[in-house]
């Protein structure tokens, strides 16, 4: 292994430095969540289609085994994360702010947790070709956990499309209050670093960074000394600034380029990949076994005992709570993910997703509410934003109504970091006008398409009616000649017979 | 758990309010301004308050007419140091209207009906100063020799009344020029800088401010302190400060190596008059200066060529004034211009392409 000591980072613009208190949890050992009474999977817990079911009510499963297959290019498949029997299969509240229904797998577990016996381990798993190990990593359901849950093996096949030479392996959870995989890093590096090194075999590449914030030194600790005999990766240390973890601005740290507009790290030969996720991919290949749980944070001023949890998927969050010993008082907010970027919790019967990294209870000491006063042009948003927009400017233009304009100011150069609404001196909800604003531009998008499509349409069915009349016209024009035919035949039939007789 | 679950985050936000940066900013001023007020006495104390207490009422009852809520935009501090700085420019021994006049001008004129905190195109304390210089010329340009508080020339407590409210006309006994102001009046005469220059105070009596002066403005040493805070606490960037002095300085410096007889040198430009001042209190208002780092740096070079300009050929002494405003009216034009280049953006807007061999794509 190389020593990240001495490795060169470059600077990247912009960046806040929240007080992380990652202490409430950082000091808790990964403990596994007790078996809840039901769990809710639902069937898209990830970027692109939705999953579809192959259970029906009724029936009995194992844990690992396969219950909605995935469709399309860019989705992933959904596995019983213990063994049970399908109470239904129907709508449930989603993991998402709206609290709308989704298709849901209800399962009540058996208690038996009893794994399915085909399971497919791999011993030999660096014999395995990366076709092989990006259709293992697919068909284990594996997502982006650390947030993004974009179809992991997808990105495993960027090798075909793009040159690609450096793996990036992001541990530094930038966000305040996570330790999730601070832990994992801390407790399985083994698993992680095999599964990096898989990772690196399915990309086709031989150099990989493993990037960790300096402030989980005990991390980076156990990750180099995990990483010893390997001399492909360099334990790099970051330092601790928010949006480190930004995929972008994390490569652009490493590599000193930055990705192109619009464009995906890997234009630059560079692709990004979660800590948790490494441990996923090596239980896919190495153990044969499916992703069906994950470790969580939660924590948060007004849980009792914060705890890092290792929750099967499904797992409605209040079970998390009780086990964390309840609320200390009523929490002010609940958040699922950071307190940065993280998103507010409908209900806690909510289950827990493959994404979910964190489960936070905000008391009010925590997060102030205060009102909202005029922008003063302080230029702090300027300086804190780190794509180098002007997040006052955006607000003003998305305020006075005009989208447009604030597409042209970068408004979807925006990663919705929320540096500038954290430093604003006003309080304004910067990050609440720049995703009304693109929520706004999408819904309008579609209805355009919507209307395009309509007039598509409605223009084919007139071209269709008109070719239909055409083809009538025609052949009643063809009955007319050939009756006029048919009678001129006759009637010189009749003059030749009349002039015979 | 509240209602507005709805709102997106972030959940945790920085300590900073307008409060905090209004705040900050009157601490930075706080150690020149009580050697202001030391060295010209009670009848500069007496300004200083009521300039800042009409400013403050004339900001409570604008924002009784607009129908806005009082209390939080009096308690943000913007009016009080609007006051403040606008005490700072003005003549330590004017009359109470001179503050009153100009409070009214500032807040009212220049901040509210543009639309309040945030809205106004020009540095109020700067409108109010202009618009009083050109209105009462007279009392705007009489100022006197630092007489300090318990020395044997102040003026006692009834006596600095009389001269703040009533007619006295004490100040006669004691007006001086400043030194911008005599150099002015002695180079236009036609005597030679060097001869001029005998009578004026000595550098080191101008960086610690014992010369006369606007009630603020002597101290070059304390408002150099101020504005360093100012900067540490991140309040302002160190890019207009620094532009602007650093034009003046080369501008200055240039003329005065061509011609030592009729320009006056750099030190002189940078310590006297309000060019400290308005290098970290005034130039920097943060709602009227630019926002981006570029856009920062050409408002400060262009600050700084004004004063330079207005100073040596134009018919004032002193420009500071006029070059902040005038710098103020390009703001916008240069915000709209000199934005900060987006990631993964080249300058123009269009994405970055890389040509180099092992990032294309297959």
């Amino acid at each position: 292994m190389s020593t990240g000591k001495l490795f060169k980072l470059f600077k990247i613009r912009g960046g806040v430095h929240p007080d992380d208190r990652k202490q409430l949890s950082a000091g808790q050992a990964i403990e596994k969540l007790p078996m809840p009474p039901l769990l809710h999977i639902p069937l898209q817990q990830h970027i692109g289609a939705p999953a579809e079911s192959l259970v029906r009510r009724g029936d009995e499963v194992k844990k690992g085994q396969l219950l909605a297959r995935n469709q399309g290019a860019i989705s992933a498949p959904v596995h019983a994360p213990t063994s049970g029997r399908i109470m239904g299969v129907g709508g449930y509240p989603a993991h998402h702010p709206s609290g709308l229904s989704v298709r849901t797998i209800t399962l009540k577990p058996d208690g038996e947790d009893e794994w399915l016996d085909k399971l497919e381990p791999c011993d030999d798993y660096y014999q395995l070709s990366p076709e092989e190990i990006a259709d293992r990593v697919a068909r284990a359901g594996i997502v982006g956990m650390g947030g993004a849950t974009f179809p992991s093996a997808v990105k495993l096949n960027l090798r075909k499309r793009y040159r690609l030479h450096t793996l990036v392996i992001n541990g530094a959870e930038c966000e305040p209050y996570l330790t999730c995989d601070d832990r994992l890093m801390r407790e399985q590096a083994m698993q992680v670093v095999e599964g990096v090194k898989l990772m690196a075999r399915a990309l086709d590449v031989d150099h990989i960074l493993f990037a960790i914030e300096n402030n989980k030194p005990d991390a980076q600790a156990s990750i180099r000394e995990a990483a010893e005999d390997t001399d492909i990766v360099t334990v790099v240390g970051l330092p601790t600034r928010y949006p480190m973890g930004s995929e972008k601005h994390l490569v652009q740290t490493l590599v000193g380029k930055e990705t192109p507009a619009r464009g995906l790290t890997a234009d630059i030969g560079v692709v990004v990949h979660n800590v948790a996720t490494a441990r996923a991919v090596y239980d896919a290949i190495a153990l044969g076994r499916p992703l069906i749980s994950r470790v969580m944070t939660v924590t948060g001023e007004s849980i009792q005992d914060p705890k890092n949890v290792e929750v099967l998927i499904g797992t409605p969050l209040n079970n998390l709570i009780d086990y964390c010993g309840g609320f200390r008082e009523v929490p002010e907010r609940l958040i699922s993910g950071g307190p940065m970027m993280g998103q507010p919790l409908p209900s806690l019967r909510v289950p827990a997703v493959k994404g979910s990294n964190g489960l936070l209870a905000l008391s009010d000491k925590a997060n102030k509410t205060t009102t909202e006063m005029p922008c003063i042009r302080c230029a702090s948003c300027v300086n804190a934003c780190p794509c180098g927009l002007v997040p006052l400017d955006m607000a003003n233009h998305i305020k006075a109504g005009s989208l447009d304009s604030s597409v042209k100011l970068g408004l979807l150069d925006c990663i919705a970091c929320g540096s500038c609404a954290y430093v604003c001196p006003s309080h304004i909800p910067l990050v609440q006008y720049f995703n009304y604003a693109k929520g706004e531009l999408a819904s309008r998008q579609r209805t355009q398409h919507k209307q395009n499509e309509t007039k598509r349409l409605a223009e084919a069915r007139t071209e269709r009616m008109e070719k239909i009349k055409r083809a009538k016209r025609e052949a009643m024009a063809k009955r007319k000649k050939e009756m006029e035919e048919k009678k001129r035949k006759k009637a010189d039939k009749a003059a030749v017979a009349g002039a015979e007789s | 758990m509240s209602e507005e679950t709805s709102i997106f985050g972030p959940y945790t936000h920085a300590k900073s309010s307008i409060s905090r940066t209004m705040g900050l900013v009157m601490l930075s001023l706080l150690p020149a301004t009580l050697f202001g007020l030391y060295q010209f006495g009670w009848p500069a104390i007496f300004l200083f308050l009521t300039t800042i207490v009409a400013c403050v009422l004339a900001e409570a009852f604008s924002l009784r007419v607009a129908g806005k809520p009082i209390k939080p935009f009096v308690m943000d501090g913007s009016a009080i140091l609007t006051g403040w700085l606008l005490a700072m420019t003005l003549p330590p021994w004017a009359p109470w209207w001179i503050g009153l006049i100009g409070a009214l001008l500032a807040i009212i004129v220049a901040k509210q009906v543009f639309g309040g905190l945030g809205q106004n195109l020009f540095n109020p304390a700067m409108v109010a100063r202009v618009a009083l210089l050109i209105s009462f010329p007279l009392e705007m340009t009489l100022f006197n020799q630092p007489v300090p508080m318990f020395s044997a020339q102040a003026p006692g407590f009834l006596e600095s009344l009389a001269i703040t409210f009533g007619s006295s006309d004490a100040i006669d006994a004691v007006s001086s020029a400043t030194t911008l102001g005599h150099l002015k009046t002695e180079l236009g005469r036609g005597v030679a800088l060097p001869e001029a220059a005998t009578t004026t105070v000595s550098i080191w009596q101008q960086l610690w401010g014992q010369t006369s002066g606007s009630l603020g403005e002597t101290s070059a040493l304390l408002l150099l302190l101020g504005g360093l805070f100012l900067i540490y606490k991140k309040v302002i960037n160190w890019h207009i400060p620094v532009s602007m002095l650093g034009t003046l300085a080369l501008l200055a410096g240039l003329f005065h190596l061509i011609d030592p007889n009729s320009y006056v040198g750099p030190m002189t430009h940078l310590l006297s008059g309000a060019a400290i001042l308005c290098a970290f209190f005034i130039a920097t208002d943060l709602v009227t200066s630019p926002v981006s780092i570029r856009g920062q740096i050409l408002f400060g070079a262009g600050c700084g060529l004004l004063i330079y300009a207005i100073r040596t050929w134009a018919g004032y002494p002193e420009g500071v004034a006029f070059a902040v405003m005038l710098m103020n009216a390009c703001t916008p034009l240069i915000d709209h211009y000199l934005k900060p280049r987006i990631y993964g953006r080249d300058r123009k807007g269009q994405p970055l392409v890389y040509s180099n061999e092992g990032t294309d794509r297959k």
